[in-house]
């Protein structure tokens, strides 16, 4: 009962009035200076309800309980507003971004052979998965804490002005600070109080080599130190990119002459500056992985929810997930190879090598090329078969002797020359193949939206059967309708079209096939539902 | 494709090719032809090491009796993995197209560390640790004793390699650390052992450059290595400094002190052998007597690389008799420690020759030259005798005796300085002995005389006449390379004052003024407001840096530059480091970008590769300019000044070329790479200046880049980057910076070809 607004008189049990959220345009009160204290609702389409309030306490109550009402509405009606608008707002989108659905869109929705909500409804796993893709996450700007500009305010003092946005940046980056938060605020001191000393303490300040023991944030220091070791530990493994392990055979401590390099910093906090840089860099990038990680178990448990495709989703997850922990322990030398062969490889220089597709693999290559053909021996011939009658023929030619006495007279073979040139009747199978060139574009392009439409229609079509309920059975007489309409009002004009531009082949066949193929399995639900009777 | 390169037949396993790289394997085959040494220069990302490797391949395959063998010296391990991999497709390219199995083996070698399989011991990190848990598995008296004793521990993939490794060679094919490992563990041999056996004789070797040029390691591994060989050293740029490192000794007093103790703790091994086994004693004692000979024999037939650290002479002669016996042995080097302590006992600096030094130490200690220059060879004999295991426990002592080996061996080259304090801290005593060596050449002498043919080659050689007058060799071929593009992928700019008009300058008198600091900050935020993804800005030194970093988180810099990327530094941990780069490259890789400092000198600038997104502009602040107050720095000046004839200025602006040129040629990786290259000093504007940038990049600088203001780079890089984002396609170069086969041999090509290459 999240999502509805409803009233009921006292003694009855049913309401009398009862709206979604959603359908609320806006809600209107009385002014104070009225004497009742109403509350008024307006409609999307229009209607209005009006509630008059009358506590038995008097005015005074009853503006109280008004205002509880009306802040309620106030927080909720908003947030149904945005869900309903952004549904809109995405379906748009979807629709904008695929035009094949566009077309279908146009075609079933617009010339009303569907509703809206019934496409929707096919077309919903899409808008899911869409919203999830389309949800980016703004990583934190490495520049949060600058953006803290302290003010003199006037009397030796400070101030810095903190926004909630700072300060999830600060704890997205520290996790030590959140954790500090949460330990302190508000048992110990108040926010204020904590945010003052956070300022105050020189872990915010990036010299910190006079760590006080009294300073709270010291431990978080340490805990820097050693978060940028496990870092090390876990990330430096890159044999391209380790420095410690680069060189090969290095001198002996003793040999060599000191150069600058080896020598130590002159002066420690500068030291400590540059580190402190590093370690803030690190945190900032590492944000993105952190949210990228939850994204990634959100939708994993997104997908799981589905039934249908979850397990090959999940699956490919699972796989995903253990590839990327057994590379961050160690590199694997197939990898390593891998990077290494990628530095050394000079694109120009080679042949551009066609995009690896994967090659069809087939048992039967004779039946990939024929089709499917209906399997009596004499009509279908392998390949063996073909070149064995090709050696025949090549055997047999060099025997062949003309006897001239039974040849052709000259006008059949003239007419069957005709048949077999190009246009002829036995050369129709030849002439099929460039039906792209010989049907115009535009014809074609139409073709495809009809027999997309079509599917599209069959598909909800099919997808009723079997008939388990009611509302089924329903949709399936309904959708029958459909069909039929969209053969009266788009198919026949369209065959009628390609007729006069006389095309050979006949384009609307597979159609009016599939279509004949639902009339028929309708007319027998039909004949045993009434035989059920 | 199948090349012919001036008459020979090269397998190129690619179906294009660059220009340059055509040109650069002529030149190489002329050297190989000659027999001779050279340098060449070619832009980074142009396809070197292939054309390197299928030369010299080719070469080998035609000429098998005048090239036996390719020494591949490279400087860092995934570089070297990187040309493993190169390696193997050029031998499956040479499959295909000659449909029949090669006989031609390849391998990498590295250190233990990266080669053990050993359950335990691979887990370590740390490359000493390895190498002395690994010695004290496998050193021959362990072994022994294992024999008798099934408890002392043994390493088995050595032992099996030991029983059976040698007799059926590595099968043909390439092999990289990994193909090494698995090889190793499918047959239970140990990897390093086995690489180190098989460099003797399979025909391509890529190692380190220590491996050749640090006498102390050249001697174990790289002495018997085939005098008709090929050595490459590769991103040679630097390879002046490793000869110096691998020949100088610093000794501090915890050097000594430590030293004392291991003198001790051998004192007492000795005199515990003494008792118990005198005869192992006894049977040293004849050997020293005998001397060096077996060694010496072995150098005559020319069979092994020359050590440096044991001279010649040393092998002619037997080991003296004050230091034949181990006690004997043990008071003298005692003695030598003590003579050393109170030359660090001093309260102002001293710098002398060798031969002062050995004066001074008669006429204190008594201790002659002569034995001095036994010393090492003594200790090492010493330590074997006494079969001691934790071999890494007496690196102080074998330090010191290497710098008695040197000290008395050379006479010229090297500087001893004594600092009683360091500079920035003169109120605390920190006395430091630098035996410093001054001369590159002695380290890299033993390789130029031996190998028949020298290369050095990088993308940054510039000037390349220095290399032969530092490193004392003569090249029969010196050329340098350009880069054609078929469009001008690289932008650099000299950006020389702010947008104050206060001139940015990096020099020691100016760099402390809080305008150039602003200035330096200011054209840092602006790049970072156009430029898209990395950007990676290099420092003259890592206090300057730190300075500045301070300077520009007071004045609110660093907040700015926050607003627009994430900020990464570099640190003096490698490791934390690391994690910076680390996480630098995500930055950019998720688009948040991200702007890395470093420093020039540093490890990220000599290993790390910043192509495509990772660094689409590298900032140089400042001139990289070594510390000139270093006193070996200036002992190295005036002996490269007398010796060589190399002015002070042209050496130091040589070496800071260099390094900057290296820091900004770290952006591109190739020809669909592009990226800016500010040089943000108003010193990079003059003509000795510019002139020593190599010439790929000296090409680009127009003389409308060099004086500009911060706006007007931003400018200019604004309309860069908008040329850049274009789509590029093959077709664009094809014919202008990319040949097919064709293209490459149509008269016409050719003969512009010819006009390309500069000879120095």
């Amino acid at each position: 009962m999240g999502e509805r607004l409803a009233w009921m008189q006292a003694h009855k049990n049913t309401f009398t009035i009862s709206h979604p959220y959603s359908d609320i345009k806006v809600q209107k009160i009385s002014p104070d200076s009225k004497e009742k204290v109403q509350l008024q609702i307006l409609m999307y389409d229009g209607s209005a309800n009006t509630f008059h309030f009358n506590h038995s306490q008097g005015r005074e109550q009853q503006l109280k309980d008004r205002d509880t009402i009306k802040e309620l509405l106030q927080q909720l009606l908003p947030q149904f507003r945005k869900k309903v608008s952004s549904e809109l707002e995405e379906k748009n989108k979807l629709l904008q971004e695929d035009p094949k659905l566009f077309q279908l869109y146009k075609d079933l929705v617009v010339s009303q052979l569907m509703t809206a909500e019934e496409f929707w409804a096919n077309h919903s796993a899409k808008l899911s998965n869409f919203s999830n893709d389309k949800n980016q996450t703004v990583g934190v700007s490495a520049a949060f804490l600058a953006d803290i500009k302290p003010q003199t305010d006037g009397c030796n003092g400070l101030r810095y002005n903190l926004t909630p946005d700072i300060i999830e940046s600060i704890f997205k980056t520290y996790p030590m600070v959140k954790k500090k938060h949460a330990e302190y605020v508000p048992h110990k001191m108040s926010e204020n109080e904590f945010w003052t000393k956070f300022f105050q303490s020189h872990y915010f300040h990036r010299d910190r080599i006079n760590f006080s023991s009294k300073d709270m944030f010291s431990d978080c220091a340490k805990n820097d130190d050693d978060e940028i070791k496990e870092e090390i530990f876990r990330n430096v493994n890159d044999p391209l990119l380790d420095l410690t392990q680069i060189k090969d055979g290095s001198l002996d401590e003793g040999y060599g002459s000191i150069t600058e390099e080896k020598r130590g910093s002159v002066n420690p906090a500068n030291l400590s500056i540059i580190r402190r840089f590093n370690h803030h860099s690190t945190m900032v990038l590492k944000t993105c992985d952190i949210q990228q990680q939850e994204l990634d178990a959100l939708a994993a448990s997104n997908a799981s929810g589905e039934p249908s495709s979850s397990a090959h989703l999940n699956g490919d997850q699972g796989a995903n997930k253990s590839k990327l922990t057994t590379t961050n322990n160690s590199y694997q030398p197939a990898e390593k190879k891998a990077r290494i062969k990628e530095k050394i490889q000079y694109t120009d220089l080679e042949n551009e090598k066609n995009s690896a597709a994967t090659s069809l693999r087939l048992t039967k290559m004779e039946r990939y090329l024929h089709g499917p053909t209906p399997v009596s021996a004499s009509l279908y011939s392998t390949g063996d078969d073909i070149v064995q009658a090709a050696q025949i023929v090549h055997q047999k030619i060099p025997q062949w002797v003309p006897s001239l006495p039974q040849v052709l007279p000259v006008h059949i073979a003239l007419s069957v020359l005709g048949e077999l040139s190009p246009g002829g009747s036995l050369m129709q199978r030849t002439s099929q193949q460039d039906l792209q060139q010989i049907i115009p574009l535009h014809t074609q392009e139409e073709l495809r939206q009809t027999y997309s439409a079509l599917c599209e229609l069959l598909r909800h079509y099919w997808s009723c059967f079997p008939t388990s309920s009611k509302f089924l059975e329903e949709k399936v007489v309904k959708m029958k309708a459909t069909l039929e309409r969209f053969h009266v009002n788009k198919l026949n004009p369209f065959k009628e079209q390609l007729l006069n531009q006389h095309y050979s082949v006949n384009l609307t066949g597979h159609m009016e096939e599939m279509l004949s193929a639902a009339y028929n399995k309708f007319d027998l639900w039909q004949a045993k539902r009434q035989v059920k009777r | 494709m199948r090349l012919n390169i001036d008459g020979l037949l090269v397998y190129f396993p690619y179906d294009y090719i660059y220009p340059e790289q055509y040109l650069y394997m002529t030149e190489l085959k002329k050297t190989l032809d000659a027999k001779g040494h050279c340098s060449l220069e070619m832009p980074s990302g142009t396809g070197k090491t292939v054309s390197l490797l299928s030369l010299i391949t080719a070469y080998m395959k035609a000429y098998p009796l005048e090239v036996t063998k390719l020494i591949y010296c490279s400087r860092t391990v995934p570089e070297l993995e990187k040309v493993v991999e190169e390696l193997k497709t050029l031998m499956q390219y040479y499959e295909r197209e000659t449909k029949e199995k090669d006989n031609f083996l390849g391998l990498a070698l590295s250190s233990r560390k990266n080669l053990c399989i050993h359950p335990t011991i691979s887990n370590e990190r740390d490359g000493k640790i390895v190498d002395a848990k690994c010695h004290s598995l496998t050193a021959t008296h362990i072994r022994t004793k294992h024999k008798y004793d099934e408890t002392v521990p043994i390493c088995n993939f050595y032992e099996n390699f030991d029983a059976h490794g040698r007799e059926v060679p590595l099968e043909p094919g390439i092999y990289g650390i990994d193909e090494l490992k698995d090889y190793g563990r499918k047959k239970g041999y140990c990897p390093y052992f086995l690489a180190r056996y098989t460099i003797l004789h399979a025909n391509v070797i890529v190692y380190s450059y220590y491996y050749l040029l640090d006498p102390k390691i050249a001697d174990l591994v790289s002495k018997e290595l085939n005098k008709k060989s090929v050595v490459v050293f590769d991103e040679a740029h630097n390879i002046d400094n490793v000869c110096i490192e691998s020949m100088s000794v610093t000794i501090t007093r915890r050097t000594l002190d430590k030293c004392c103790n291991n003198i001790d703790t051998l004192k007492r091994h000795v005199q515990k052998l003494r008792e118990t086994d005198e005869k192992t004693l006894q049977s040293e004692y004849q050997k020293l007597v005998d001397g060096l000979r077996d060694a010496n024999i072995a150098r005559e037939t020319d069979v092994i690389l020359s050590n440096p650290v044991v001279p010649t002479e040393i092998l002619q002669e037997a080991v003296p008799g004050n230091i034949r016996n181990a006690e004997h042995f043990l008071s003298f080097f005692k003695r030598f420690v003590e003579f050393l302590k109170t030359r660090l006992r001093i309260h102002h600096v001293v710098s002398e020759s060798p031969p002062s030094f050995l004066k001074d130490c008669l006429q204190k200690v008594c201790i002659e030259r002569k034995p001095l220059r036994f010393c090492s060879e003594r200790l090492r004999s010493l330590l074997k005798t006494l079969e001691l295991t934790d071999i890494d426990d007496f690196s102080n002592m074998n330090l010191i005796s290497n710098f008695a080996t040197l000290v008395s061996t050379y006479t010229k080259g090297f500087i001893i300085i004594v600092e009683p304090f360091d500079d920035r801290t003169p109120t605390i005593p920190n006395p430091v002995m630098h035996f410093s060596c001054m001369d590159a050449s002695i380290a890299i002498k033993p390789v130029f005389d031996r190998f028949q043919t020298v290369v050095i080659t990088s993308g940054t050689l510039s000037p390349l006449e220095m290399y032969p007058k530092i490193l004392d060799y003569r090249p029969v071929t010196m050329a340098t390379f350009s880069m054609t593009l078929a469009r001008p992928c690289i932008l650099p700019v000299i950006v020389s004052k702010g947008n104050d008009q206060v001139a940015m300058s990096s020099k020691f008198e100016t760099r402390e003024d809080i305008a150039v600091i602003r200035n330096y900050g200011n054209l840092l935020v602006e790049m970072a407001q156009v430029v898209p993804d990395g950007i990676v800005g290099f420092f003259t030194s890592y206090s300057y840096m730190e300075a500045i970093i301070a300077a520009w988180y007071e004045t609110g810099i660093i907040d700015n530059l926050q607003k627009c990327k994430l900020l990464f530094i570099e640190t003096q941990d490698a490791a934390e480091t690391s994690l910076a780069l680390y996480n630098f490259q995500r930055a950019c890789e998720n688009g948040r970008g991200a702007v890395l400092l470093s420093v020039a000198r540093g490890k990220v600038s000599e290993g790390i590769d910043f192509d495509h997104h990772l660094g689409r502009a590298v900032i140089m602040f400042g001139m990289p300019y070594v510390y000139t107050q270093s006193r070996i720095l200036r002992a190295r000046l005036e002996y490269l000044r007398e010796n060589f004839q190399i002015r002070e200025n042209d050496f130091l602006t040589f070496d800071a070329m260099r390094h900057a040129a290296q820091c900004v040629g770290r952006a591109l990786r190739g020809k669909t790479d592009y990226g800016i290259m500010l040089f943000a000093d108003k010193r990079y504007a003059r003509v000795d200046k510019r002139g020593k940038l190599p010439l790929w990049i000296q090409e680009h600088l127009k003389d409308s880049l060099c004086n500009l203001s911060t706006d007007e780079a931003v400018q200019v890089s604004k309309w860069f980057l908008r040329q850049m984002a274009q789509p590029f396609r093959k077709e664009d170069q094809l014919g202008l910076s990319l040949l097919t086969l064709e293209q490459l041999e149509s008269e016409e090509m050719q003969r512009k070809l010819e006009q390309r290459t500069q000879y120095i």
